[in-house]
């Protein structure tokens, strides 16, 4: 990988990681409503699989978004704004944190009902796969939508007719609080491929070369033509499931122990050791990212609120 | 014009479709080899192949949620579920997802998916199988929920139904498939969303629609041997809903009968009375009343089944009660 993919993966994970702590902020003070679940520490996982896919491949991912739609190319401002459920929003204030898209991104959303848009994904996959094109569909979901029945009705569909999907699972240990070991019948969620006769693997997840590795390897495995791949990504999600998470299902010191992983640390050091770049360099883009997430609020607390019509507008296309 | 069945004139409106537009392909349990299991979709299978009929595992859930990927990334899928009681294990796929995904995104996407459903009762299949929970859907807004009771009605909204870029619920009644009508012989789509009058007539407004249409001409048929002329007003259209008509033939007529085969409590007997209360107070010579399914789960035995389940008598009933 070039030196200039490597400083905007960089970029984009630092990115991800402030624009998540102003979230917080403007949360604490009322500025961002409903349910937010920050993407801390799972940095590794979006930038690493959304930089190996080609302009093409479509992403739809969960609740857990934010972070998924920066990668895509959605703006800061965009997602901001659409925090704080502004006209500006990517989704005109209308959706909010768990649903943002970009069809210009080819960005699907942003959705919040688990499970359930693994089966549009399959849809997806499906209607590229009717058309004759060559664009896969990359979906992710979280350990915990591997319980319900949409992941099973989905898998098995998507190898039924060989649809070019990618299953991409984040599991960062818990389905809100409850952990897959308490939640799941088989310790690694990969195993749930098998039963449909999916290819899969797991892999870990803090280190973004290596998800890239990995991802680039799967897509043009879906792409040629092999149907089906599932990703199992190993991760760790740094704060609460969502703003006033009590976290009475896990310990401190792991918490700990998995910050030591920071898979922007993680980055960090690679760039540097391999002599990618400069420390100073490296400082350069964080103070760019900080900017840009300043920025970003800024341009959202100025934006518009939606016209009082927007209530009406959209829910048919035809009157 | 042409005599045509039920199932005839929707089947053809499939074929026009298939024909018309390539982005058009149907999804179902056993829509393809099998030919449907109301041979709604027999011959088609051979005609379009496999990549345009799909039969599909019986997953209704994953039916409905592909349709609708699949129609966000340009297709115009029509899924078949079986009966409409197989459309609880979809609920999410069309309550949660195909209603919302336009205007939860700013727009952004468009969800063109016909849902295809056989409902209804009469036919001893059990509880179970035998519903006409079209209200329900009809809740939704951002979904269109037709419901048609004639061939001609059945051929046009299905076209517009499929040329639609808003998910449409299709209900048809298991009951009703061999029923006769006339049909142009020329191209034609009905618009979604317009009531109509099916029956003219001067004393009493019955506003029903599917099978209550067949029902209610039944006992117009009846009553104006006793001297009472119904005007039958058929909705058609579930959501969105047409009041102008109803309200129109309820202003020259005072008195109102609303049939429906669902069951009566926050039924469309509900709704529509309300409308008139609410539009048309000024004009309401009696009460008006409901006729619908009595309130239990429809058991198996013949007799009993009949017994819950709407007849004509009970609509006579009801229009000699309003005329009092």
């Amino acid at each position: 990988m070039n030196k200039e993919t490597q400083l905007q993966m960089y970029y984009e994970m630092v990115l991800i990681r402030r624009i998540e702590e102003k979230a917080m902020e403007l949360y604490q003070k009322g500025k961002v409503g409903g349910f937010l679940h920050l993407y801390i520490g799972q940095e590794a996982v979006s930038t690493g699989l959304i930089t190996a896919r080609q302009p093409q491949d479509r992403v739809i991912t969960a609740y857990r978004d934010h972070g998924v739609a920066l990668n895509c190319g959605i703006s800061a401002n965009e997602v901001m704004a659409e925090l704080m459920g502004k006209a500006t929003g990517v989704s005109k204030g209308k959706g909010g944190s768990m649903h943002m898209a970009s069809t210009e991104k080819n960005m699907w959303g942003g959705h919040a009902i688990v499970g359930s848009h693994l089966q549009i994904a399959a849809g997806m996959a499906l209607g590229d796969q009717y058309a004759g094109n060559d664009s896969i569909t990359i979906c992710m979901f979280g350990d915990g939508a591997t319980n319900i029945g949409f992941f099973h009705e989905a898998l098995n569909l998507s190898k039924v007719w060989n649809l070019p999907v990618l299953w991409v699972c984040e599991n960062n240990k818990y389905g809100m609080g409850t952990s897959v070991e308490r939640a799941s019948a088989v310790p690694e969620i990969r195993q749930k491929a098998e039963g449909y006769a999916i290819p899969n693997e797991r892999i870990e997840g803090m280190d973004v070369m290596n998800v890239y590795d990995a991802a680039k390897n799967a897509i043009e495995k879906v792409r040629s033509g092999g149907g089906p791949y599932l990703l199992e990504i190993v991760t760790y999600r740094f704060m609460g499931h969502s703003m006033g998470d009590p976290e009475r299902y896990r310990e401190k010191q792991e918490i700990e122990k998995w910050k030591e992983d920071d898979p922007i640390g993680i980055f960090r050091k690679t760039l540097i050791s391999k002599k990618t770049v400069t420390a100073k360099a490296l400082d350069e883009i964080e103070e760019r990212a900080q900017q840009d997430a300043e920025k970003a609020v800024e341009f959202a607390e100025a934006s518009p609120e939606p016209a009082p019509e927007a209530l009406w507008e959209n829910i048919y296309v035809e009157n | 014009m042409a005599r045509i069945t039920m199932r005839e004139a929707i089947s053809q409106a499939l074929m026009e479709e298939l024909d018309r537009d390539p982005a058009v392909f149907i999804l179902g349990e056993e829509v393809g080899v099998w030919g449907g299991t109301y041979a709604v979709t027999k011959g088609f299978y051979d005609k379009y192949g496999p990549e345009r009929i799909k039969d599909t595992p019986i997953s209704e859930s994953v039916i409905v949620g592909a349709a609708i990927g699949a129609a966000m990334v340009g297709q115009r899928p029509i899924a078949e579920l079986m009966t409409i009681n197989f459309a609880f294990a979809a609920m999410d796929s069309i309550v949660n997802q195909a209603p919302k995904l336009h205007y939860m995104f700013g727009g952004q996407f468009k969800v063109p998916i016909v849902i295809r459903a056989v409902g209804g009762g009469g036919r001893q299949l059990g509880a179970t199988h035998s519903q006409t929970p079209d209200v329900i859907f009809a809740h939704f807004p951002g979904l269109k929920v037709v419901s048609p009771g004639t061939p001609e009605d059945a051929k046009g909204l299905l076209k517009s139904a499929i040329r639609s870029d808003d998910p449409v619920l299709f209900i048809e009644h298991a009951a009703m498939y061999q029923i006769r009508g006339d049909v142009p012989d020329e191209e034609y789509l009905i618009p979604i969303g317009k009531s109509k009058v099916q029956r003219p007539g001067s004393d009493v407004t019955i506003v029903t629609y599917c099978k209550g249409l067949e029902l209610s001409m039944k006992a117009a048929e009846a009553l104006a041997k006793d001297g009472i002329e119904v005007e039958i007003v058929d909705l058609r259209t579930l959501r969105p809903l047409d009041m102008e008509p109803v309200l129109e033939s309820f202003k020259k007529t005072n008195r109102a009968v609303v049939v429906e085969e669902g069951w009566r409590s926050y039924g469309v007997g509900s709704e529509i009375a309300s409308r008139i209360y609410e539009e048309a107070f000024d004009y309401v010579d009696a009460p008006i009343l409901r006729v619908a399914q009595k309130e239990v789960p429809l058991p198996y035995n013949r007799t009993l089944e009949q017994s819950a389940l709407p007849q004509v008598p009970d609509i006579v009933a009801a229009v000699k009660e309003v005329m009092k």
